[in-house]
């Protein structure tokens, strides 16, 4: 009984710890580091960052080795379009199950969003009838956003709920006129 | 189908109860019952035991929400928590507690992070599960 009694404590410690880890970290618009404006190329350490990425879609051997979506890198073209991703200032591609409430959320965020702003475009994917694609871009939950720009370059990526505001910022930093 | 969230918090919370109840007593049947439950609620997540309790008593102070949330995730959560209380039912009545307690503690960390957080684990593991078992073409 006593055993019980500690594994209950043990328990619920880990969920509270995991709980509020979540809650800080859900919704975060992660930048993923763009290479310098207007160099039209990338920083020198991540020269062969993309060369890899070959056809679009990435097998990884051990699943946990994915190849996540490296800092500014540039999706692949023919995986973008085969997600059905087509060329915008600003794309928020979300990526979405049957079995994920707060999918919901995002799409009516992103949707508001895209509304609001000419210019960009938002891409629902139900990722998991495109599992090739997301294991090359190295995706586990959802929702998740990957926020586009024009060159098909992850500039933010979020896990969870984003909040529009943050979103809004996000995205007008890829439509103002000095990139 | 549509649903209430507050009504799956409200059968979180109840069921993290009730898994405590299962981790702290050792009974064997109380898991089978929470197994149960599990299995009603995701056959129809309206006419589940939980959301029964929750429609009766609760609903009626606090008047209908002010969203509703689609049905398929929930169902969803419920079979996987009705897997883990089988498991954990058959653990404890045949005499292998550690499985018994395993299982049921894993059934407790779920539940409570929905009924806290509001975090459905079951639901986001889903994609993680598929990417792991689908067949790479």
């Amino acid at each position: 009984m006593t055993t019980g009694l500690l594994v209950v404590v043990a328990v619920l410690l880990l969920g509270g710890a995991v709980g509020l880890w979540r809650r800080g970290t859900d919704g975060r618009l992660r930048p993923v580091a763009a290479p310098p404006p207007g160099s039209g190329g990338r920083g020198a350490g991540e020269a062969d960052v993309t060369a890899g990425a070959g056809e679009g879609v990435v097998e990884s051997g051990a699943g946990a080795e994915a190849p996540e979506a490296q800092p500014g890198e540039r999706i692949d073209a023919a995986l973008l379009a085969s997600l059905g991703v087509v060329p915008a200032p600003a794309t928020l591609l979300q990526f979405s199950t049957a079995f994920c409430a707060p999918c919901r959320a995002v799409r009516r965020v992103c949707t508001d969003v895209a509304a609001m702003l000419p210019g960009v475009r938002h891409v629902e994917v139900d990722a998991e009838s495109h599992l090739d694609e997301v294991r090359a871009l190295g995706i586990w939950r959802t929702p998740t956003l990957l926020v586009l720009d024009a060159d098909g370059r992850v500039v933010k990526r979020a896990t969870g709920v984003p909040g529009k505001p943050h979103l809004i910022a996000a995205v007008a930093d890829l439509l103002s006129p000095s990139r | 189908m549509e649903l209430d969230p507050r009504g799956q918090r409200f059968a979180a919370v109840l069921t993290s109860a009730v898994l405590v109840a299962v981790l702290v007593t050792g009974a064997g049947w109380l898991a089978l019952a929470q197994a149960a439950v599990f299995a009603v609620t995701a056959l129809d997540p309206q006419r589940g035991p939980y959301p029964l309790i929750f429609r009766l008593l609760v609903l009626p102070r606090i008047g209908p929400p002010a969203e509703r949330e689609p049905a398929a995730p929930v169902r969803f959560a419920q079979v996987v928590g009705f897997a883990f209380l089988a498991v954990s039912a058959a653990g404890y009545l045949s005499g292998v507690v550690a499985v018994g307690v395993t299982f049921a503690a894993m059934g407790l960390f779920a539940a409570f992070l929905n009924a806290a957080f509001g975090f459905c684990l079951g639901c986001e593991t889903y994609l993680a599960a598929r990417r792991l078992t689908a067949r790479r073409l």
